[in-house]
């Protein structure tokens, strides 16, 4: 079990762990895990954020925890073992915002509790951390919980800024003076369909980039 | 009737799991390279919308809602175990999973290799949990509607994915600029897709 000694903790196998979730590897626009969530909660900032922690915190922690006690799950309840873990998770995050960010967790409605069925844990439970140790796949789970977060968090920017005119709330449009120049907000960009787009169009700049991640 | 003729065409177009929610996204995605395994995929996701959405209703009702309890005795009349939600709903959808795997392995074994993964993984399918969690939001009042809402998300999502396989087969003789194939334009196809279904909102009977 005790392998920590003669790796160190931020050995360059474990730092790659923490950082291709965020180019060559990243769970959405790679891996295909977690898109349910990912679009319905963009259309402004900071719900979108929020989700990005909530994810982050469940995956590192259910990741860690599962890891732990791999070898004490047998094979064929896995999956409600780690659904219970994710789902008690689930809960504990759930309790928190709706006692903290009121107003944020009646935007995000079913959708936290929809981080129970998000691929990207299902995903990262079963590839990584049912193979690995605590540690590594701890890093697993953060990493692949940012590298969600960022997708997040860059559909949710155009979105808001196009759709609204702000960011973060803060009217930027308005502030510049550009409405006067017969500029208006696309309401279009707030319905959901424009969400699939972005995501589409993300999708199409970072292959168009990385060659070898074009299929076929 | 009307009632449930309402909210069944309702929770196919208006709602649907989707385009209007985008649940389920990930098998979704997957699945839809073939008209064929979409199919049975959608057939699957029906089946278990139809069992799981009226079991998570009872639940619901005589076991998690505040009072809920009160058939047990008059003691338990202000128990709240609605926290208990989450975990409670996803007990009752692997275990039905579980079930249907059983079912579809033992009779149709082609499908059965042809779903793979992709059953199990049902249980955690968004549009599963989705759909028992609106069902808790919209507070249908009786089994019935809970059970018609259902099925009709199901067919919904079946409608959605067995669309999108029937494009993406024609859409390998078509010439999709090659850091857009697969993934991306699939991606697009899907928010085209749902502009067109936005044109169902509203719709009443």
């Amino acid at each position: 079990m005790d392998n920590h000694e003669k790796e160190p903790i931020f050995s360059a196998r474990n730092l790659k762990l923490l950082t291709e979730p965020f180019g060559n590897n990243n769970p959405i626009t790679v891996q295909v895990l977690g898109i349910c969530s990912a679009l319905a909660v963009t259309v402004k900032l900071k719900p979108a954020i929020v989700m990005a922690l909530s994810v982050t915190i469940v995956t590192a922690v259910s990741n860690l925890v599962i890891a732990a006690i791999r070898q004490y799950i047998p094979d064929r309840i896995r999956i409600i073992v780690q659904l219970v873990v994710i789902a008690t998770m689930v809960i504990l995050v759930d309790q928190f915002l709706k006692a903290f960010v009121f107003d944020v967790s009646k935007q995000l409605s079913v959708f936290v509790g929809l981080i129970i069925t998000n691929c990207i844990l299902m995903g990262r439970l079963e590839a990584f951390a049912m193979a690995n140790k605590p540690w590594p796949s701890f890093l697993d789970g953060i990493g692949n919980g940012a590298g969600y977060g960022m997708i997040l968090v860059i559909v949710s920017f155009f979105r808001e800024l196009l759709g609204s005119g702000t960011i973060y709330g803060f009217p930027v449009f308005e502030k510049l003076g550009i409405y006067h120049t017969g500029y208006e907000n696309n309401g279009m960009v707030i319905l959901p369909p424009m969400a699939l787009i972005f995501v589409g169009l993300i999708i199409w700049f970072q292959r168009s980039r990385n060659k070898s991640l074009i299929e076929k | 009737m009307e009632n449930l003729l309402n909210i069944f065409i309702k929770s196919i177009f208006v709602d649907n799991m989707i385009f209007a929610f985008f649940l389920g996204m990930c098998s979704f995605l997957a699945v839809s390279k073939s008209v064929k395994t979409a199919l049975g995929l959608g057939v699957a996701v029906i089946f278990v919308l139809l069992i799981t959405v009226p079991v998570n209703f009872l639940m619901e009702k005589y076991l998690l809602r505040k009072g809920a309890l009160i058939w047990l005795g008059e003691g338990f009349s202000d128990v709240d175990l609605s926290f208990l939600t989450f975990m409670v709903f996803i007990a009752t959808i692997a275990a039905m999973t579980q079930l249907v795997e059983m079912v579809v392995e033992k009779f149709s074994p082609a499908l059965y290799n042809s779903l793979g993964i992709f059953l199990p993984l049902i249980a955690v399918n968004c549009a599963i949990l989705g759909a028992s969690l609106f069902m808790q939001e919209r507070e249908y009042e009786n089994v019935l509607e809970a059970t018609v809402f259902g099925v009709g998300s199901g067919i919904g999502w079946m409608l959605a994915i067995v669309s999108i396989a029937a494009i993406r087969e024609k859409l390998r003789y078509s010439n999709v600029p090659d850091p857009l194939k697969g993934l991306g334009i699939t991606f697009i196809l899907t928010g085209l897709m749902a502009i067109a279904f936005m044109g169902f909102m509203g719709i009443k009977l």
